[in-house]
């Protein structure tokens, strides 16, 4: 089941180095992976759009045209109609106002909930793997049920008590995806705490508290940067699988999985309703796998010491 | 080997009893009433009472339990709350083929599409090959799979007509192909980037230069001694889709309109049919469980260092 797969399993934590990098590295490597540069401008195009949404979307996305927005057996209209740049959907509503609205929630639920889980997932590993013992194991055994589950079928479980609401859905999200996280930050701060640095801090009386976030914290750096990127492109695609089954985002706002979903209805007399959303999700969810990889690839190769 | 397995069947009903009592208390640990759900939101406290006397949830909940549990040992799961008269047991088993057939098609096309497609573009690391297959397999993992699926639904069974649109029918496996293939894609591609790495690392390793030193011709060191080596960490991930496919059922059952255990759990957990869940809970549960069991079995058939003692 590929949208389970976390994508971040990809990359080997211990590969991951603790060297700074300087800002004319960062450069030189994005010009060797043109890839990786092309996945960043449409990133941050995307972004800009949907900042700007409302300035950008030539209709409101949620308003329906029942005349000039439907043809005359009240049919969606194909792109390139005049005034529907992309063309209608179902209900006369415009494809391209929803399609950045659309930009909006998948950015803001991907990174918001992506960002929550990070949060917490190097709470739960750099705790457990620095104390050890019983706080190690009760935290390690959690960690397990919740990644042995069934993703959708946790998240409907979850949904299914609560309301639905864009809120519920990152928490949702959130709730679920920081135990991959989880399990590689406390791989790691096992092997850091054993690190030469660290049994000086604590020689030299250092507080448990200043250790874990001042001086372990920041060799998780990297790591964290690579796996939250790749998080974030796992988060949207679930997101769009939980809108697809009418447990995401709630009607009416516009969510690219919601599109996808309206779109599975008409694609036989609107394929257009199926394709332009898809578009968008896959190449959003590619340029962050590609911008992951890279951040990977980089923050290794500055590690001479890492082969 | 007879007391391994042995030891291993008993740990596993230790484990399914975990999962189903924890099933069962996770039901009634949220907030939601299953009552409600089922009456409606505008129900009388008096509906609302009698549906509870009616499905025993005004009995206490220790002897809900056993009563729960002494009905599942003589293999009765109950019956639904939802769709009252029909036994949880009769439901799962009649969603069951069609939820095997999927998964295991969907684990076939993974392997099918990913392995010779990693284990290629690491031989020929850094061609254009290489490069085109590490490209299309990261197009699989980004694609939504429900998007794939409808992609090809409308591509190859309503614009050109050559599988059937949705539903299941004879040959069944004609309606098979457009489901497994949706299934299997992401992990396809989540394959050939894994079998990559692994056999990058594997041809650079002193056993495979000393096959090439001696002579050895390329066709054995690739798919004899290599693939063997790559072999533990793919059925180990194989082990672990089955849990997977659980939840991509889910969706491959919705886009390609299978009733099968995806949908049902799916159902069962949106309207908090307590029964359903903990039926379709109890099934996943067995099947990991199994399927765990016969990955152990095949890492001793494959690697003869590991031994099946207890």
């Amino acid at each position: 089941m590929s949208e389970a797969i976390p994508a971040a399993a990809i990359v080997d934590p211990a590969e991951l180095g603790d060297k700074p990098v300087r800002a004319r590295e960062v450069w030189r490597s994005l010009t060797r992976d043109p890839a990786a540069l092309i996945s960043i401008i449409v990133l941050v195009l995307l972004a800009l759009i949907a900042l700007a949404a409302p300035l950008l979307s030539p209709h409101d996305p949620l308003q329906t045209f029942p005349d000039q927005g439907l043809g005359p057996q009240g049919q969606p209209l194909p792109p390139g109609t005049p005034g529907f740049l992309l063309g209608t959907d179902a209900l006369g509503r415009d494809l391209l106002s929803r399609l950045i609205y659309g930009a909006q929630v998948s950015l803001i639920i991907g990174i918001v909930a992506n960002g929550l889980a990070t949060a917490f997932g190097v709470l739960v590993g750099v705790v457990a793997g620095y104390f050890g013992g019983v706080v190690e194991a009760v935290l390690m055994r959690i960690t397990d049920v919740v990644i042995s589950f069934p993703i959708l079928l946790l998240c409907t479980a979850l949904i299914a008590v609560t309301t639905r609401s864009t809120f519920n859905v990152i928490i949702v999200i959130a709730l679920i995806y920081w135990t991959t996280l989880a399990r590689i930050i406390r791989g790691m701060v096992v092997s850091l705490k054993e690190r030469e640095f660290v049994v000086a801090s604590r020689t030299l009386g250092l507080s448990h508290r200043a250790i874990m976030w001042r001086h372990i914290l920041p060799h998780l750096v990297p790591a964290i940067i690579v796996y939250t990127t790749l998080g974030v492109a796992s988060s949207i695609l679930i997101e769009s699988a939980l809108s697809f089954l009418g447990i995401g985002v709630p009607i009416p706002q516009a969510s690219w999985g919601q599109m996808i979903s309206d779109g599975s209805t008409y694609f036989q007399i609107a394929p257009w309703m199926l394709f332009i959303p898809g578009i968008c999700l896959i190449v959003t969810v590619m340029a962050f796998n590609l911008v992951g990889d890279w951040l990977s690839d980089m923050l290794n190769s500055s590690t001479p010491t890492a082969r | 080997m007879f007391w391994w397995i042995l030891r291993r069947l008993g740990q596993m009903a230790i484990v399914l009893f975990g999962v189903v009592s924890l099933a069962f208390l996770l039901v009634y640990a949220v907030p939601a009433d299953p009552a409600t759900t089922l009456a409606g939101p505008n129900a009388s406290a008096a509906t609302i009472a009698s549906i509870h006397k009616q499905l025993g949830l005004d009995e206490p909940l220790w002897q809900q339990y056993l009563g729960f549990i002494g009905r599942l040992l003589t293999g009765d799961l109950g019956t639904s709350y939802v769709l009252r008269e029909t036994p949880v047991f009769g439901r799962i088993a009649a969603a069951l083929p069609t939820t095997l057939l999927v998964a295991v098609g969907g684990i076939i096309w993974q392997i099918l599409l990913g392995v010779p497609a990693g284990i290629y573009a690491a031989y020929r690391r850094g061609s254009w090959v290489d490069r085109v297959i590490t490209f299309i397999s990261l197009i699989g993992l980004s694609a939504p799979p429900f998007w794939l699926g409808l992609l090809l639904i409308y591509y190859f069974a309503f614009t050109w007509g050559l599988f059937p649109l949705n539903g299941l029918g004879d040959p069944v496996i004609w309606f098979l192909v457009l489901p497994t293939f949706t299934l299997g894609a992401g992990g396809g591609a989540w394959y050939a980037r894994m079998t990559r790495t692994n056999m990058i690392e594997t041809l650079d390793s002193p056993f495979v230069r000393m096959a090439r030193a001696k002579g050895m011709p390329e066709h054995v060191i690739l798919w004899r001694h290599s693939f063997r080596h790559i072999a533990i960490p793919l059925i180990t991930m194989i082990g672990l889709d089955f849990g997977y496919f659980l939840g991509g059922v889910v969706i491959v059952e919705t886009v390609f309109g299978l009733n099968g255990i995806g949908r049902l759990a799916f159902d069962a957990i949106s309207n908090l049919d307590t029964p359903m869940i903990v039926g379709t809970v109890l099934f996943a549960a067995i099947f990991i469980v199994v399927v765990n069991f016969i990955v152990d079995l095949l890492y001793s058939v494959i690697d003869p260092r590991v031994r099946l003692n207890s």
